[in-house]
């Protein structure tokens, strides 16, 4: 058995509007119909835009949130063994504690050791994620931004977790120091066997901290695949237009037409068939009507007409 | 180069100080800098003093806030006697000490005004935390009573409530307190549902701590400074309450001194006697104004980046 | 002359914790028709110059140079510098939706701003508004619509179509791609590419810089510390800093090279050059002393460790 088995999980999020008894009016598919999994000791990168579901995914995964249905198999005690990384240095430390407190959290929350042996693991804690044990009494206020992550990784490792889910981990960091916090992310995960799963929407992160990686497009997988394979050979038109779009810092590259046009439709109402067809330059009409399988052995892709290797994706003719 | 320099010069500044100055103690430091916030302070002091040395200024003057002096206070023409060495602030017209019933009316309008919010912060802190926190239904039901008491009107049920059970110091601190835990509740409320989201309660909702242990250790810290600043703010605003009930006879018993009821006596003399309105009057404002003041300073020193 | 001249450009904030010298020292110059990138990480002050130089700070205090087509722009009186910013300089901000008005269709927010600038009735006003918008993408007869009814992406078409309302000679945008997703950003920085008036992109993303730019700002702690063409900034950097920021973007499986440490206080900047706490290469010139910018006119840095400084 894998570490994690995610099978067919559904995160639907009710609208409700009324002043006294509130009604449900609608739904976001905000995770709809999802399976993956996770092996230990590797890294499952998530990528995808605004919308597409990973962040509620890796809430899920992570008991956060119940499913709406499906399965979320651990092979351990879900609530010690799988911890979280949250995105926004600012927001997931409490501003009114101190750090040493907040780090102990998961200990005092666990019942775990005495206020003494709490304090020495913390202060181990700090020390391992290169934050001065001796800052232990400060408040968030006084660290920066990459500071604050590296709390927020002490707080995840301090149950000695085997998987840790980190959701968008370095998107709010600036680039210099995101390098640093993703470092150290490896060099932990190679210290300690940890399991990553790793959302962003940044491309070139992901393909470097990931041994696989799943796109995913309105609450659904549409490839996954061993990293390279997926960067090299995309075949889910989503997934090319996508590393088509990407920010490069290179000065040469020939500037890239767009092949996609218009925003990521609403969750709230998906579209139907494959719910990338809008959008899709290959979208025929078997793409509006039937919805396409995730397939494959290995690289997995969910489309009727994929690209084949190589093949570069040519935006539709104009049609605005 | 003074010795005040010198002194600094040799103390190096402490940029690594490893017990890190908390947020209270920064606004705490801020709030010393705001000039207008510490003379609001001493002003509140001054009441303060006022109020706890009432029985002081009664020995001294030898005068009793309810007894009348008919043959020192009053003129031979039945006047009240001005400003002086016997009567400090004059006398008012039935012949009392005007600056010992003062004194006492400063007990009066600050065991009312800190009372009344106290217990609107703390049911306001209540119902708000639980309405912002369990949302859904609760939340419904809470916001709809919080509406209801903000449509009330006031001072008719204040008539009602002296007319049925009579005028008293704690009737009149229940009523004000009555008529302002909404506005408490309602920012605590929203203040709640923000931090309900936050990133900071999702990590310790998912490691499993109990709702009870996210609203008192991770929500209600941060609401100190909201509730801080509008809780200084609600201060002032009793005290006006209170003289305004008072003023109309609905307040305290009509015979204790308290700042309203000697307003209310003065409105026939003032003429003749203006120190009767100026006095209570401004000793009202200067309080208030006080209170507001550093109700401000407090926002501001607890929010430096407004 | 250049389009707009700004020299030794100085921005200070005055907090409860003393002086916050965001920008200290900022000159460069945009061309009629050229796109400057300017490019630093948070706190560098790239987005407080630009805007402090037509007024968008209030509460700071702004000194230094800045010749708008021979105009000084510092210390112009508010209404003319307002009748310039919405004429003459157009504006794309980071978040489109707190910057049109909620209870305006975008047609009617387009119009008025060609109703208050130019002598032209409603109906040609209009007839603008639907123009911008379809030079932007979005079909006329949307105009009517408000802007909650349109798209993150497409809002930021509005804002562009806005800012062309009155063919500008210049357009500032600031960070005009971080709301969006990656397919979005690729259509509106295509969209940018080709507006053809001068451009300035302020922006944390190097992508943007490689993608547009035909010279690049690097800022750091208020200040610049190298500017270069475009090719020149990524195949040949000089500044630590710069080499830096570029080495430690992910490059296949490469182990990341980080920059150690983080970017300094601006109430507290460190002495000499402000980047050496963090600089692998200092010398021990670097703490006492300042470096100017030095070195050839189309590629200047602000270091020591060049030969011959």
């Amino acid at each position: 058995m894998s570490l994690l088995d995610v099978s067919d999980v559904r995160k639907y999020f009710p609208i409700k509007s009324g002043v006294f008894f509130q009604r449900e009016v609608g739904r976001v598919h905000a995770v709809d119909g999802v399976s993956l999994s996770v092996e230990a000791g590797e890294t499952l990168g998530v990528v995808g835009e605004s919308g597409c579901g990973k962040s509620t995914l890796a809430r899920c995964i992570t008991g956060l949130y119940d499913v709406t249905s499906g399965t979320i198999a651990f092979d351990g005690d879900m609530r010690r063994d799988v911890q979280m990384v949250f995105q926004d240095p600012y927001g997931s430390l409490n501003p009114r504690r101190r750090i040493g407190s907040i780090i102990a959290d998961p200990l005092v929350i666990h019942r775990e050791g005495t206020p003494a042996s709490r304090r020495d693991r913390v202060r181990d804690l700090m020390a391992l994620v290169g934050l001065n044990p001796e800052h232990y009494n400060r408040f968030p206020a006084e660290f920066s931004g990459g500071q604050r992550q590296r709390v927020g990784i002490a707080r995840a490792l301090a149950l000695n977790p085997r998987l840790v889910v980190c959701d968008e981990p370095v998107s709010a960091l600036d680039v210099s120091i995101q390098a640093q916090v993703v470092n150290l992310l490896k060099d932990l995960q190679t210290d300690l066997g940890l399991t990553y799963v790793f959302i962003a929407h940044d491309l070139s992160v992901v393909r470097y901290v990931s041994d696989r990686v799943a796109v995913m497009y309105l609450g659904k997988i549409v490839e996954i695949a061993p990293g390279e394979e997926l960067y090299e050979r995309p075949r889910h038109p989503y997934t090319a237009a996508l590393l088509s779009a990407a920010s490069v810092a290179d000065p040469d590259r020939q500037r890239e037409r767009v092949v996609l046009r218009g925003d990521v439709p609403s969750p709230i109402s998906p579209p139907a068939g494959c719910r990338f067809h809008p959008r899709c330059p290959k979208a025929q009409e078997r793409c509006t009507v039937e919805e396409p399988l995730l397939l494959g052995d290995g690289h997995k892709w969910a489309c009727h007409f994929p690209l084949e290797p190589g093949e570069r994706l040519q935006s539709r003719p104009v049609d605005e | 180069m003074s010795l005040t320099d010198a002194a600094f010069e040799a103390e190096p500044v402490h940029v690594d100080v490893v017990h890190g100055k908390g947020p209270w103690r920064l606004a705490w430091e801020r709030l010393r800098r705001d000039k207008a916030a510490v003379a609001s302070m001493v002003v509140i002091v001054l009441v303060a003093l006022l109020a706890l040395f009432a029985p002081l200024f009664a020995l001294i003057t030898g005068h009793d806030p309810l007894t009348q002096y008919p043959s020192t206070a009053l003129t031979p023409e039945g006047l009240p006697v001005g400003p002086g060495a016997d009567f400090w602030l004059g006398a008012d017209s039935l012949g009392r000490d005007l600056f010992v019933r003062l004194a006492y009316g400063a007990r009066i309008s600050l065991l009312v005004g800190l009372s009344a919010t106290v217990l609107a912060t703390v049911f306001g802190v209540v119902v708000g935390l639980l309405a912002g926190f369990y949302g859904g239904w609760v939340d419904g039901v809470l916001a709809r009573v919080l509406d209801v008491v903000l449509s009330f009107p006031y001072l008719l049920v204040a008539i009602v409530l002296v007319a049925a059970v009579g005028a008293s110091v704690p009737l009149t601190i229940f009523v004000i307190a009555f008529f302002s835990f909404a506005a408490m509740a309602r920012v605590v409320r929203g203040q709640t549902i923000g931090f309900r989201e936050r990133e900071f309660t999702e990590a310790v909702r998912s490691l499993g701590a109990s709702p009870l242990r996210i609203m008192v250790i991770d929500v209600l810290p941060n609401l100190v400074a909201p509730v801080t600043v509008l809780a200084s703010l609600l201060i002032p605003t009793s005290i006006v309450f209170e003289a305004t009930l008072s003023f109309l006879g609905l307040g305290v018993d009509p015979r204790t001194p308290s700042w309203g009821a000697i307003l209310a006596d003065s409105t026939d003399f003032y003429r003749v006697a203006p120190g009767l309105l100026v006095f209570p009057a401004v000793l009202l404002l200067l309080t208030t104004l006080a209170f507001n003041l550093l109700g401000d300073g407090i926002r501001d020193a607890l929010d430096p980046r407004r | 002359m250049s389009l707009l001249e700004v020299a030794d450009l100085r921005v200070t904030f005055s907090t409860p914790d003393g002086d916050l010298r965001a920008v200290r020292g900022v000159s460069f110059e945009v061309e009629a028709g050229q796109t400057l990138g300017v490019v630093g990480e948070s706190g560098s002050g790239k987005s407080v110059s630009v805007q402090a130089l037509l007024g968008l700070i209030p509460g700071a205090r702004v000194e230094g140079s800045a010749l708008f087509d021979g105009e000084q722009l510092i210390g112009m009186p508010a209404e003319r510098l307002r009748r310039i910013r919405g004429a003459r300089i157009g504006m794309v901000f980071q978040d489109p939706l707190s910057s049109l008005h909620p209870m305006y269709s975008v047609g009617r927010q387009i119009a008025e701003a060609v109703l208050v600038h130019r002598r032209v009735g409603k109906e040609q006003a209009w007839a603008v508004a639907r123009e911008r918008l379809e030079q932007v993408g979005i079909p006329g007869e949307r105009a009517r619509d408000y802007p909650h009814q349109f798209s993150g992406g497409m809002r930021q078409r509005v804002m562009i179509a806005m800012a062309m309302a009155l063919d500008p000679e210049l357009i500032i945008a600031d960070e005009p791609t971080t709301a969006l997703d990656a397919t979005v950003r690729a259509q509106i920085l295509e969209l940018l590419g080709r507006l053809g008036c001068a451009l300035i992109v302020i922006t944390h993303d190097l992508g943007v810089i490689a993608d547009m730019a035909d010279e690049v700002m690097v800022m750091y702690a208020g200040k610049p510390v190298e500017k270069a063409g475009r090719r020149a900034l990524f195949h040949d950097p000089r500044h630590p800093y710069t080499r830096g920021l570029l080495n430690s973007l992910p490059q296949g499986k490469e182990r990341l090279k980080p920059i150690e440490g983080r970017p300094p206080s601006l109430l507290s900047p460190p002495t000499g050059c402000s980047f050496h706490p963090r600089c692998p290469v200092r010398i021990p010139r670097c703490p006492i002393e300042e470096p100017p910018m030095l070195g050839p006119d189309d590629h200047p840095d602000a270091c020591w460790l060049e030969e011959g400084r």
